[in-house]
């Protein structure tokens, strides 16, 4: 009896993860034709931030590294994407102050090959990276992988011949639409959920809860690591690309410190460890910092004009930040997942990693 | 490389080591907290500018007797900086350490932020009183007295420092926390105040470091803090975090690397504020206590 019920529950679960992904592709495919450029240019953004925060999550909420470096990996895997999409008559406009290394010059690749290429190359430079400094621990990491980061911009900014240094590349082709960025982001999303349902999910919980006691089993706890590091610079470095091809222009003032505090933002907001709540938090952050623009635009409330407050927006943010870690550490979701067993409410409460949504 | 003569090299020297122990003033306040807290106060380098921006105000814009302003700006960092430690991190002391780490990214970011609305983000230009700029040369090196200040104050600040901690119940107070915040507890000391006594020491220092940064490189602006607070963390890591004199050192050491390789090899100005984080990653992997620090057992 048990067993058939828990068979029906299977099938009735992967009909609705069917049906919610065909419902979810209907709704891009109404909001493609029908909603205008800024607010699309958001829903993008949504998915880009989707996919950096599960990046993120993946080296920090899931294997407990804390890392602060994912800006740096963002701006390699933009450079690296849009160096590959330029054309060659726009590279030789737009190096005004040294000419382009030749080699570079007439490289050229496809958006999806770009893309791939872009998320490699940020994955091969993540690896280099862990090798040495995922040795250290906790806030140890965190500062190093900072370092690393700003190196990577500093050496954006002043490899000229290559990155045409702090002006930045402009008049990359918009290649990043809807489809792209939440097909992108559904594959990603498939990747983690199947990675934390696996045996090597476990390792990582294992790392990230109790790094002596998984060594002590006979984990090899540092090659966990540094898989988790490389595989989450890969999403980094295609949130970076993403990114480029949907702002279009990049430059190595994008890939501050900022940045890194925004995706951690929404990793800390969702949810450490959870996937689900990577994905809140990415909807909900984005969202509220699109949201935060009205106050620093002038409004009128009942005849009087408010001036908007240049800067608030910023002001606000990082107050919630603070909040959130005070009064509610384990964000939206907590460590909880998604899943249709927990959304009926039968069965087990959400350990059980069913469709994600 | 650069050949240069005796008398530039002095000038570099005496500018390193004005810039190092800046670096140092504001590394002994991430080493005193990370010491006893073990948390990376991110909010420190934002400490600094604070300091800037008050002893700015002061004297420039409400015109007041450059003591005057100095002691104001001093006595408002230092009292956000206990401000911070009691709304921010006090909260979280029980918490899991990276909270309390998130905590102080979000103050940070938050105190930046509100000086972008109060102070407005145009960076500002301080007026240095003459007096500090009166230049004068000594066998062939041309001096302001700033520069011959600068060090000599941060040193004798040190030295102070020093004795405090050393030599008072205070000071055997905080040592005492960093060893074991419980036992200390149970011994009657009030940690809390301690914590916050910490918290205004390095905020003073940083103050006072920020008000000599001011007049050094003549203008205030809302992100003036960020790169010289990274770059005092990694002093402080890289003399060895929770030692003092290690934070002195290890800000003098950085000085002197930034300066140094500039004035012999001038094409690399441009890495001018990489020079710092590769010193971190070389140090950690070597040598991860920094050079005058203690070994930091993994509790298990």
């Amino acid at each position: 009896m048990k067993c058939a019920a828990q068979s029906s529950d299977k099938f009735r679960n992967g009909c609705l993860t069917l049906l919610s992904a065909a419902a979810f592709a209907a709704l891009i495919w109404w909001a493609a034709s029908s909603l205008d450029g800024y607010k699309l240019r958001i829903i993008n953004l949504i998915a880009i931030n989707a996919i950096l925060g599960l990046s993120l999550n993946l080296i920090y909420g899931m294997t407990g590294m804390f890392s602060l470096g994912h800006a740096g990996f963002m701006a390699i895997g933009a450079y690296v994407s849009a160096l590959l999409i330029l054309s060659p008559e726009q590279k030789t406009t737009m190096w005004i102050l040294k000419p382009i290394t030749p080699l570079l010059l007439n490289i050229h690749a496809p958006f999806v090959v770009s893309l791939i290429a872009a998320g490699l190359a940020a994955a091969i430079f993540g690896c280099l990276i862990a090798l040495p400094v995922l040795r250290l621990g906790g806030d140890y990491l965190g500062i190093a992988t900072l370092g690393f980061s700003e190196i990577i911009r500093i050496l954006i900014t002043n490899l000229t011949p290559i990155t045409n240094g702090s002006l930045g590349l402009k008049g990359i082709p918009a290649h990043t639409n809807i489809w792209m960025s939440y097909g992108c982001l559904a594959v990603v999303l498939v990747c983690v959920v199947r990675i934390m349902n696996s045996n090597f999910g476990n390792v990582l919980r294992a790392v990230r809860d109790d790094e002596i006691a998984a060594r002590t089993m006979g984990i090899d706890t540092f090659r966990a690591r540094v898989l988790a590091f490389t595989i989450g610079c890969f999403g980094g470095g295609l949130g970076g690309a993403l990114m480029g091809n949907l702002i279009t222009t990049i430059d190595p003032k994008m890939f501050m410190i900022t940045q890194t505090y925004n995706l951690l933002m929404i990793v800390v907001v969702g949810g450490l460890g959870s996937i689900t709540g990577s994905i809140v938090g990415a909807v909900v952050v984005t969202t509220m910092l699109e949201w935060l623009r009205i106050v620093e635009n002038p409004v009128s409330i009942g005849g009087f004009e408010i001036p908007g407050i240049p800067g608030m927006r910023m002001v606000i943010f990082s107050l919630l930040l603070i909040v959130v870690i005070i009064f509610r550490r384990e964000g939206i979701m907590g460590m909880r997942e998604f899943s249709w067993s927990w959304f009926f409410r039968t069965g087990s409460r959400g350990t059980e990693g069913g469709g994600q949504g | 490389m650069h050949v240069m003569s005796l008398d530039m090299f002095m000038q570099h020297f005496i500018n390193a080591l004005g810039l190092g122990s800046l670096y140092g003033l504001i590394a002994i306040g991430y080493t005193m907290v990370y010491g006893i807290l073990r948390l990376i106060n991110f909010a420190h380098g934002d400490i600094f500018m604070l300091g800037a921006y008050f002893v700015f105000f002061a004297t420039v814009q409400y015109k007041l007797p450059w003591a005057v302003g100095v002691l104001a700006a001093i006595l408002g960092a230092t009292l956000c900086g206990i401000l911070v430690d009691r709304v921010a991190y006090r909260p979280l002391r029980s918490a899991p350490r990276i909270s309390a780490l998130i905590s102080a990214i979000g103050v940070s970011f938050f105190i930046e932020n509100l000086s972008v609305v109060v102070f407005s983000g145009m960076p500002r230009p301080v007026v240095q009183p003459p007096l500090l700029m009166k230049a004068f040369s000594v066998g062939g090196i041309r001096l302001v007295p700033l520069a011959l200040l600068v060090p000599v104050i941060s040193f004798l600040l040190v030295a102070a420092l020093m004795w405090l901690i050393y030599r008072t119940r205070p000071g055997l107070a905080m040592r005492s926390i960093s060893h074991d915040i419980e036992t200390t507890r149970l011994m009657g000391v009030s940690v809390d105040k301690i914590i916050a006594l910490t918290f205004a020491i390095g905020s003073a220092l940083a103050a006072v470091a920020g008000i000599m940064w001011a007049l050094r490189y003549p203008r205030v602006e809302p992100f003036m803090g960020i790169v010289p607070g990274f770059k005092a963390f990694i002093a402080a890591v890289f003399g060895g975090i929770g030692s003092i004199p290690g934070a002195m050192l290890g800000g003098l050491s950085l000085g002197f690397v930034e300066i140094m390789s500039i004035a012999f090899f001038p094409s690399l100005s441009g890495y001018r504020d990489a020079f710092a984080f590769v010193l971190l990653i070389v140090i950690l992997l070597v040598k991860p206590t920094g050079l005058m620090g203690e070994k930091l057992e993994d509790k298990i």
